[in-house]
């Protein structure tokens, strides 16, 4: 099981409903279906991902992120998840707050794009950092936004969203010293105050 | 089991117990023509029924005796396919109003003795979900482990649902709508005017007389056109000429394109009934599952699960309007997954775009026959 999967599993109370905006293969969701007894909805972009859903049993939408969650009453979902996918949507600050509205819950999980190995490399490289964490050169990276720990934290204080946890990643495990330092990606449950 | 299949019939609805039409006029006694493939299994709970399109039949697959070609769904449909044969019980009817072997405009009038014509009632997409209901209930099968159809096969496939709830498991819809827009009404008022302006259509009443073979032909040509792309069309003719090496400076046909369509609407005259073309086309004009209301009210208490299926070159039936149906779904928390095939075929891809439909449904249904154990005999 993949190591954020695996810590976005912990966070979730059993027999939730839960969206996962970009669900990708569905991966996830099903995971939630079976260790957690979650009933589940995925959105997703990639046509190709669809097949593997409907395959999986996920039940999924076919579409972006934005428009799919104009779908949604308020409160609608116990949780939604953004997890890397926040990086790559056009308008972040909108997804956010939408997501905070149909889900009582969000957990938002980020590529730390200030890991002490990225800031190395531009540092001493003088160039555009890639690392394991971001594979990605500058002319074919699909990310769109480039963000930290602490700037997500502080997008979160100034609009009254909580955070109810969070939770640092390196390679392979939870790290507590220094997160936005040695974290590779880090994972947020957040919640409007 | 013969290699070849063959078409049954099933009457029903015997006077004094007409069908009660939508309009209130009963009409009795009823024929469904029907093919099956596959085997009922004893719990009577692997059955799949599939709804044809405007100018389809009961014939979706295998080969009758000495035809050349197979049924309308073929690749979809048989062993192996994506409805499997080995484990589903598949059921395909010719819907009420058509020409091909269930009662319709062309079929006889007992108390006339002579074809109906005109005199027949105009009968709904309700009515021919209600008379299928029927073949279901003689079949035995109490619930269907899915209903499927493309265009308006996945509007009776979406009737059922929100009309017998409780008897469907899945349905998979397939470029299809829950209302006729003012440019699909336009489409086939045009399509019925070429009809009905043909001097032989005398005002329905040509059976075993000249048929209106021109204004059908005409008719034809047009729903050829809607039911591809543009940029299909450009692939498949572009300019090239048909039988000329250059331009004939005349009205006889020079371009590929026109001497397709000419062929197709001419076929269509040897196939296909002109009265029942008039009906069927005006049972989707007047269909609004909405009823003018909220959309979102008509699923309650629907526990139906789906699988909407639409094609990003199809302007018939465009992406957006299958996706007003599955927000309505959202609303009501049905389980419901939604994929945009990206295709250049247009409305046609669901008789041409097999590869991803086949992995599509097979998978669907394999997943609702697991979680209902109904696979097994």
């Amino acid at each position: 099981m993949r190591t954020d999967h695996k810590y976005i599993l912990q966070m979730i109370e059993p027999n939730s409903h839960v969206l996962d905006l970009g669900c990708g293969d569905g991966e996830l969701l099903t995971l939630l279906m079976k260790y957690k007894n979650c009933r589940t909805t995925g959105i997703e972009i990639d046509e190709k991902e669809i097949y593997k859903c409907v395959e999986r049993g996920v039940s999924v939408s076919h579409g972006d992120i934005d428009s799919g969650l104009a779908d949604y009453s308020d409160k609608r979902f116990d949780y939604v998840i953004l997890n890397e996918s926040l990086q790559e949507i056009l308008d972040p600050e909108k997804v956010i707050a939408e997501a905070l509205r149909v889900g009582k819950k969000v957990i938002v999980g980020i590529p730390n794009f200030c890991n002490i190995v990225a800031r190395l490399q531009i540092f001493f490289l003088g160039k555009v950092p890639v690392t394991e964490g971001l594979p990605y050169t500058w002319y074919n990276t699909p990310n769109l936004r480039f963000l930290s720990i602490k700037d997500f934290r502080e997008f979160c204080s100034g609009r009254q969203i909580t955070i109810e946890r969070q939770l640092a990643i390196g390679t392979s495990k939870e790290i507590f010293l220094w997160p936005n330092l040695l974290a590779t990606v880090a994972l947020f449950l957040i919640s409007k105050s | 089991m013969s290699q070849y299949v063959e078409t049954q019939y099933y009457t029903f609805a015997h006077p004094p117990h007409e069908l009660v039409l939508k309009s209130g006029i009963k009409l009795g006694p009823v024929t469904l023509a029907y093919e099956t493939y596959g085997k009922l299994n004893a719990a009577k709970s692997n059955a799949i029924l599939i709804f044809h399109a405007l100018t389809g039949d009961a014939h979706a697959a295998g080969f009758h005796q000495d035809a050349k070609d197979p049924g309308w769904w073929d690749p979809m449909i048989g062993s192996g396919k994506a409805f499997d044969t080995d484990k589903y019980f598949v059921i395909c009817a010719n819907v009420l109003g058509g020409c091909k072997g269930s009662t319709g405009p062309s079929s006889l009038n007992p108390a006339m003795g002579k074809p109906w014509a005109l005199s027949f009632p105009v009968v709904t997409i309700e009515d021919m979900v209600v008379a299928q209901k029927y073949l279901i209930d003689h079949l035995g099968i109490k619930k269907l482990l899915s209903a499927s159809g493309g265009s308006m096969g996945g509007l009776l496939a979406l009737e059922w649902a929100v009309r017998f709830p409780d008897t469907l498991q899945s349905a998979i819809l397939i470029a299809t709508n829950y209302k006729h827009t003012a440019q699909q009404i336009a489409l086939h008022e045009v399509a019925r005017q070429a009809i009905m302006s043909d001097p032989n259509w005398n005002k329905g009443d040509y059976y075993g007389k000249a048929l209106p073979a021109q204004g059908m032909a005409v008719s034809r040509m047009m729903g050829h056109i809607t039911y591809m792309s543009e940029r299909s069309m450009e692939e498949k003719f572009g300019r090239k000429l048909k039988g000329k090496e250059k331009l004939g400076y005349d009205f006889s046909h020079d371009f590929e394109v026109e001497s397709y369509l000419k062929y197709r609407g001419k076929s269509f005259v040897q196939r296909f009934d002109a009265n029942s073309y008039l009906y069927l086309s005006k049972a989707l004009d007047y269909f609004d599952l909405s009823q003018e209301g909220d959309l979102a009210t008509v699923f309650k208490g629907v526990e139906t699960k789906f699988l909407v299926v639409t094609f990003t070159s199809d302007w018939l039936y465009p992406s957006y309007q299958s996706k007003h149906i599955v927000k309505a779904m959202k609303a009501n928390e049905i389980d419901v997954s939604f994929i945009e095939i990206d295709t250049t075929y247009g409305h046609d891809s669901f008789l041409v775009e097999i590869e991803g439909q086949s992995k599509l449904v097979s998978h669907f249904l394999n997943n609702i026959a697991k979680q209902c154990h109904c696979e097994e005999r």
